[in-house]
Formats: C-alpha cells, structure tokens, sequence
C-alpha cells in the first residue's frame, strides 16, 4: 500500500513502509566518481573494514575525462588503486556515470540504488528508488551495503496532453521547476505520471528524473510499464504501482499549451517562455549532459543541422553521454552531420557542464546549455551566463547564433 | 561562541561555495582556502574561527559535492544557519561534524559583519539579546552529532546506533 516510494521500500524491508519513518535498507548497488569517489575512499579507509561487495560497486570517470590536469589525473589515480587493491570489477571510462548505471543494467525497478552524485534521481525513470548522497554516505555503503533513509512523503505530478511539436521533457521539467521553485520537493519523492509521461520513452523519462534534483527532490519516480519492458529487454519487470497513495500534493501540468521553456541565469526556477529571451546573442551552445545527451537527444539536434551549419560566433560543443550512444550516433550519421555543420564533438563524459575541462566559459559570455544547472560560475567564469533549454532549442539557437524557436526552422 | 556574521542569500549552491575548478582535491586546508573564491572573494582570507555563515533558503543546493561543507569547515566557520538546506548539503555537513542550524526567523534580524552567539548543542541563538532557536534536526542527526562525525558513529558502535532511534 503507498505511493511508488512506499510500496518499494515495503517489499524491500517486508513490513509497511510510510511516509515518515526512518529505516536502514540494503541498497543494489552504490556509485560513486571521479570527483566524490576519492572522499569516498577516504572516509571508507576510516572505516577499516572490508569492502561490502566488489560487484556491487561502480566507480566511474566522467566529470574529468581524460584527465586534464595533474590534480585530476591524481585523483583518478586514487581511484584505480582503490578498485585494484579491492578487486572493484565494475570500473567505466565511457560517459556519464548516470547514463552508464542504466545501460549496463545495474537499475531494475524496485530496487533502491545510491550515488555519489546529486543527479542520481535519474535512474527512477525505470522505477527504481534512487537518491544522491555526499560521499561519507556512501563510505558507510561500501562498508556495509546499507543507508539510512528518511521514507519520503511525495509530490505526484501529472502530465496532461500529448506534448505538441518543439516541446520535449525538459520543458515539462522547467514547467514544474517554474511553478514549484527551486526547493520545491525539497526532502521529498516525486511521482511523474499521466498521459505524457505513458507516452514517453525510457529516454525521456530519464530527463525528467533527472531534473527533479533540481527542484529539490530526493527520488523522483515513473511507473515501470511496457516501455519500461521493452528498453530493458525483458518479461521480468516487476509489477509496481501506487496501490491507494496518499500524496503531499498533487500537481496539474497541460503539456498541449506549453511553449519551449529557458531557464534563465542565474537560477534553475528563473524560467521564462522562450518568446521572452528570443534573440539573446550566444557565445557556446552545449548539447550533451544527464538531462539531454542520449540518442534521441542527438538525432534532434542532428535533424536541424542536416544540410546547415552553425553560426559562425558560436562555438558549439556535443558530447554524447555515453561511448554507446556516441557509437549509436556514428553509425546514423550524427556525428557526421555534427561535424560537417561545424560543431566540436568530444568524448564521451559530463563535458562542459561543471566548468571543469573543455567548453569553458570566459567572462561576460553567454551560452545556452541542454544541462541542468545555471548557476553564476557553474561552466567557467562566475560572469558568465547559462540558460537551460531542450535540445531542439539548442540546436536552432546553435544555427542562429542566438536564443532561436525551433517551430520557426522546420 | 561569539563570532561574527557572514550573510547571504537565498539559493547559495556548492558550486558558489566550492566551484567545479576548485575541488580537484580532498586536501581540506586547500577546500577551504578556495571558499566562496569566486561568489565572496573576501571570505577565505577574512574568516575567523568561531565566525558564523547565515544563509537564506535552499543553502548548498545542486551539487552534491562534500568538499562544500567541508571548504566551509575549514575556514573555521564554528555553524552554518539557514532559512532552509538543501537535502544532500544538510546530510553532508552533519556527516562530517560541521553545525547545521535551520532557523527561518532569523535572517531578517541579522546583519553581515554583526555579531552572534550560537550554542551547536542546543541550537540557540543571541544576536544583540534577541534569542533564537533552531529547529531541532531529528534523531539520527542528533546521534550522528554526538559522536562527531558519522564515520565515528559506525565505527564505534554500526548501524545499531540508527536503528535504535528509527
């Protein structure tokens, strides 16, 4: 009995689970990288005490990749000497350790899985409860295969509608985000459901799952269904639903009247219509991300460059999120169709997003980002500017050399 | 402890409080040394220890990064009061021993640079004789703050410490 969160928790603890209730669970799997993994290690050496389970821990590079300093390389180092000594097997360098967790099919619905990594909301588009931690946290899972949770109560949020042409997740996202502020599910589980979301596939259920972080949320979940199914490969999905949920509260949102939404510098709630900042000039366009760097993302962006090229002051920067994808993109053509209408493509990773490598921004510029953070400073220089968009915006912009419609390109 | 105020606003995130460029490192005297660097380019090197950081709402969202609280542990900062935390940055900063005080009335009564006396352990709080007090953090956070840390917490005594107040 319970909301998507109660009723995972229940069969996992096997007793009634509500809203409220402190326990300590066993996890599936816990994750952690290139930048929290190292405190991670740390704290875990404190503990002195064996690993919990060699198979049950993910360590992956992608904030940094390739290194690109002596620090970076360092920690990495860290890193590597930890999986070697403890026999880590399950050790990537081939994109977002987000986008990786549910390709190689650690996330199963019903499972209660946990990162080092704020963004770690995403894997609930598979219907599984799963939370971003610090990395002392995650020390204490590595020694033991457990956490503690406060049982959130939760925020169901029904999208209503088909979603009409240039509209995508991300503005359902930004939609929400607008309307419930940037705490706005703060402590709290959210539940993405109705018509827009059945309609949805996997992909863009991950991008709203992905984004609930960023209005607060601890988990934030869709039901597994067909679709769920069918991207997992599989007849064993477990049967999951909110059997009688009592919600905090419950959120309306009409997808057929929306307009592409920005999320405007220098916070993710700061979203206006897209009419309202069209014609920004635009130094760096990002396609990529946990929000918007998987294939279908791509082939959007693919589709507007076709035949076109970038405008000329705007640097733009794709960067699949995962070797898969990026390989997946080469073999339709995307990467071709990137390259030949002047954008830089770049490995696999977390990319330009955190500021941290490659596509970073000088002082006073402007970009557009298909990421999910805009804080002043978060891709370089804290004068620069972010806006958030999906990726259809992205790629229209990118082609325009400013804040651009994509209904007005096709 | 007395100390002085350090105010900010609402929605201050660990990216303002530690960036991305600068957090290549677990060295914690380095965390700190690169506090608020590019959001308050003063703070680092006028912080004194005891000194308390007032925050607005949502203090230390995005980012889950634990090098936030610990740059800010570093500095000497003796507590951080917020009109409210973001989720991650409040878990990490009890974890690590660095005083979280959520307290939502007090912002208004507070200037940057003024005074303020703070008790961690009860969550009270003097600014000029006008007495405040912080919500109280729950049970686990309690027991976590009363080992020290939550690393402490495990190892002398596992997950029976949480259990027995869940």
């Amino acid at each position: 009995m319970g909301t998507l969160t109660e009723e995972i928790f229940s069969r996992r603890l096997g007793w009634d689970v509500h809203a409220g209730e402190i326990v300590v669970a066993p996890v599936d799997y816990a994750m952690a990288h290139d930048v929290t993994g190292p405190l991670a290690i740390e704290a875990f050496r404190q503990l002195q005490v064996p690993l919990w389970d060699p198979e049950r821990v993910i360590l992956v590079f992608d904030h940094i990749l390739p290194a690109n300093t002596v620090a970076a390389a360092g920690l990495h180092k860290v890193v590597r000497d930890f999986a070697a000594e403890y026999g880590v097997t399950h050790v990537f360098q081939e994109g977002i350790c987000h986008q990786l967790m549910v390709e190689k099919g650690f996330i199963r619905p019903g499972g209660i899985v946990v990162g080092a990594d704020s963004h770690s909301t995403t894997y609930g588009a598979l219907g599984c409860f799963a939370a971003g931690f610090g990395s002392t946290d995650i020390a204490v899972t590595f020694a033991t295969g457990r956490t503690w949770f406060r049982v959130p109560e939760t925020i169901r949020i029904n999208l209503r509608g088909a979603l009409p042409p240039g509209i995508f997740p991300k503005d359902l996202a930004l939609q929400v985000i607008r309307r419930l502020g940037a705490e706005g599910a703060n402590y709290l589980a959210v539940e993405w459901g109705g018509e827009a979301v059945e309609a949805m596939s996997v992909d863009e259920r991950l991008t709203l799952a992905n984004l609930t972080v960023d209005f607060g949320g601890k988990a934030g979940l869709c039901e597994p269904d067909e679709q769920t199914r069918i991207y997992l490969g599989d007849a064993e999905v477990v049967d999951l639903h909110p059997v009688a949920p009592e919600y905090r509260s419950v959120l309306e949102v009409d997808a057929e009247t929306l307009e592409p939404q920005i999320a405007c510098p220098p916070a993710i709630d700061n979203v206006q219509d897209l009419s309202t900042v069209e014609g920004t000039q635009l130094d760096e366009v990002f396609v990529g991300s946990c929000a918007n760097g998987r294939i279908e993302d791509l082939a959007i962006v693919a589709g507007y460059f076709e035949g076109r090229q970038v405008h000329p002051h705007t640097r733009t920067i794709v960067v699949p999120a995962s070797k898969q994808i990026y390989m997946e993109a080469l073999a339709r053509g995307f990467i071709q169709t990137f390259m030949e209408a002047g954008a830089l493509v770049m490995n696999a990773g977390c990319g330009p997003c955190l500021g941290r490598q490659h596509g970073v921004l000088g002082p006073g510029e402007r970009a557009l980002s298909t990421s999910n953070r805009n804080y002043a400073g978060r891709m370089g220089s804290p004068q620069a500017e972010i806006y958030l968009a999906n990726p259809a915006v992205a790629a229209a912009s990118a082609l325009a050399g400013a804040i651009a419609d994509p209904r007005s390109f096709k | 402890m007395m100390g002085r105020i350090f105010k900010f606003g609402d929605g201050i995130s660990t990216d303002a409080i530690i960036p991305g460029r600068y957090n290549v490192t677990t060295d914690a005297s380095a965390l700190g040394k690169a506090c608020f660097i590019e959001a308050r380019p003063d703070f680092a090197t006028s912080v004194k220890p005891g000194d308390v950081i007032v925050g607005g709402r949502n203090f230390g969202c995005g980012s889950s990064r634990e090098h936030a609280p610990m740059a800010i542990k570093a500095t000497g900062i003796q507590a951080v009061v917020g009109r409210s935390f973001a989720r991650i940055f409040y878990r990490n900063a009890i974890n690590i021993g660095l005083p979280v005080i959520q307290c939502d009335a007090i912002y208004d009564a507070v200037e940057d640079g003024g005074p303020i006396v703070v008790d961690v352990r009860s969550g009270r709080i003097d600014v000029n004789g006008k007495m405040f007090r912080g919500e109280t953090p729950g049970p686990v956070a309690e027991a976590i703050m009363e080992a020290g840390t939550l690393i402490d917490l495990i190892k002398s005594r596992g997950w029976a410490a949480i259990e027995e107040v869940s």
